[in-house]
């Protein structure tokens, strides 16, 4: 079994509208959005959702009036400011540490657990998607992209399938570390901006700090050909091949209007045709030996 | 004053409003670049760097000599970052949230307190514009601790600009919480209607009066005015896609360093966030 994961480091550059289009051509396999701060893919591929369960994402502190004694224990110890002088938790500064909770003299903070957000089990029309939403201003979404991931290894091992396509989170950060270890390719997406670049970067350093290969999809290559050719050049340095340019056209927007992927909007068949060619060449990209291949031990 | 520029979804234009307002403002403000993990700031800006500084956060130390093997350390860590295995304490420093909770309950003190590096922070300016920026490490996970050593650099006599991350989740309320205004950046496009509403309710959530800017306002569909409207949100700037500008942007170059036409855009853009921070003033004295 492989799993893709479509990143960025830089946010806004495509991945979910790749990522659908992808969805829309691999046959067989179950797809898993693991952006789970922001997610739209569910906005292309219109899942009809078939479970719904709670994340628990940790607990947080509540300090009991009728059992506190003012003594300010808990504040004191709090490294997070979380603690007011009136001895109030503020819910969003808590870190769920649970310092307080142990170390109050008078036993007096509870530690209930928190929803911190939902993950789903859905049908699509192109084949099963497992995604997620996490609470506003929540925490632990890295673990949260962790579950998500498992859920759809566990669907495909199920349901035999091959290959997963996941849509990862932009940045280096906890989600994103979440959504590539392990996997068998990244696909990488840029824009041929100095941002871009930059970002690239950094993300490919951390693809090569976890050992994950990676690949790079230039978008938007001819609003700077000159700096998709040093993009390029700079990416292969760092092992990543390019596999792929798309060019800049409102075609892909006024798709993504509709809730459409490229592949079922009429008069894009340029696009379909040059995606079909990256699509192989993406396919070509997984690693044959089997050590790559994606066991569901590595999830546990 | 302390602004943030914020957004849902990633690649709106948060750092191209930042950088422009913070130009245009010069020598009254300072640009902070709180987008940790891919800062972008400083490539347009082009800033001269006076210093940085390696950001670190408290870990666990084990002495073996004193350690009792008590358990009481892995007890009370809620993140495992350390676990008892036989006749040996695992530390995982990169779970660790630096609660100090394992140092405190070790009855012998064979736990200390090393650190671990989270990134660092850079500070330059740009003709009397002030700057900071952030720069996570690679491979470390979490970016609101180095967002919040940011801004307790920020230099409170001057404007305060913030950058911030995309998304929703903790980054973001580190780099939006306790500020007096924020701005979101969005495109009217589904991916970026939908990423709104759910910035719209983490601004909600800190009770921040907030604006919005439209980028690239031609495309997609006019959904985001009409929820602006039931919203009450009022629309800050609308930008229109233009493929000069977007060249601009590939090349790193400033819009208003190149189409000085912008200047009073984005000084007209100041007053008016303004004017909606001191609106709210009133309402909440009111």
């Amino acid at each position: 079994m492989h799993e893709i994961v479509i990143i960025s480091g830089k946010g806004g550059t495509g991945k979910t509208t790749l990522t659908a289009a992808f969805c829309a051509l691999a046959a067989d396999a179950v797809f898993c959005d693991a952006d789970v701060d922001a997610a739209d893919l569910h906005l292309l591929l219109q899942p009809t959702i078939k479970e719904q369960h709670e994340f628990i994402g940790g607990s947080k502190a509540v300090i009991v009036a009728e059992r506190c004694n003012q003594c300010g224990v808990c504040r004191e110890l709090c490294r997070f400011a979380a603690i007011s002088t009136e001895l109030m938790v503020d819910q969003i500064l808590c870190e769920g540490c649970g310092v307080c909770v142990d170390l109050c003299p008078e036993r007096a903070i509870d530690f209930p657990e928190q929803v911190c957000g939902h993950w789903f089990h859905s049908d699509t029309r192109f084949g099963p998607l497992v995604h997620a939403r996490l609470g506003i201003a929540e925490e632990n979404s890295g673990r949260l992209v962790h579950l998500v991931r498992k859920e759809a290894m566990q669907l495909a091992e199920e349901e035999n399938k091959k290959l997963i396509i996941t849509d990862g989170p932009p940045g280096i950060g906890c989600p994103v570390i979440a959504a590539i270890g392990g996997a068998s390719l990244l696909l990488v997406v840029v824009e041929p901006t100095l941002s871009g670049r930059h970002d690239l970067e950094r993300v490919l350093d951390l693809a090569a700090h976890f050992k994950v290969p990676a690949r790079l999809l230039i978008n938007k290559y001819d609003l700077n050909a000159d700096m998709a050719q040093t993009i390029e050049a700079a990416a292969s340095e760092r092992g990543a091949l390019c596999i792929g340019r798309i060019p800049f056209d409102p075609v892909f927007t006024r798709a993504m209007v509709q809730g459409q992927t490229i592949f079922e909007y009429a008069g894009a068949e340029e696009h379909q045709q040059e995606l079909r060619i990256i699509w192989t060449r993406v396919l070509a990209a997984l690693p044959k030996d089997s050590e790559q291949c994606l066991t569901l031990k590595m999830y546990t | 004053m302390k602004l943030c520029i914020a957004s849902g979804k990633g690649g709106t234009g948060k750092t191209t409003i930042a950088v422009n307002l913070a130009l245009a403002l010069g020598e009254r403000a300072e640009l902070l670049d709180c987008d940790v993990e891919e800062p972008n700031a400083h490539i347009f800006l082009r800033p001269e760097i006076s210093g940085s500084k390696e950001i670190y956060t408290p870990i666990p130390l084990v002495d073996l000599s004193l350690c009792t093997f008590c358990g009481q350390c892995a007890q009370i860590c809620r993140f495992s970052a350390i676990t008892m295995v036989a006749k040996k304490v695992l530390i995982f420093q990169d779970l660790c949230h630096s609660c100090g909770g394992c140092t405190l309950v070790c009855p012998t003190g064979a736990l200390s307190e090393g650190k671990r590096q989270l990134g660092e922070v850079s500070a330059g300016h740009k003709n009397g514009l002030s700057f900071l920026s952030g720069r996570m490490r690679i491979g470390e996970t979490m970016a609101p601790p180095l967002i919040r050593q940011v801004r307790a650099q920020a230099d409170s006599r001057k404007i305060s600009i913030i950058d911030a991350p995309p998304g929703t989740s903790c980054p973001v309320i580190a780099a939006m919480s306790g500020v007096d205004c924020i701005v979101l950046v969005t495109e009217p496009t589904p991916f970026g209607l939908h990423d709104l509403k759910l910035a719209v309710e983490a601004v909600r959530l800190l009770d921040i009066p907030c604006g919005l800017v439209i980028n690239r306002a031609d495309i997609g569909t006019d959904e985001v005015y009409r929820y602006a409207q039931q919203e009450n949100l009022p629309v800050l700037l609308s930008i229109p896609f233009d493929r000069r500008i977007a060249e601009l942007y590939s090349e790193g170059k400033p819009l208003i360093e190149a189409l000085p036409v912008w200047r009073e855009t984005f000084l007209q853009l100041y007053e008016d966030i303004d004017q909606l921070t001191q609106a709210h003033k009133e309402k909440v004295h009111a």
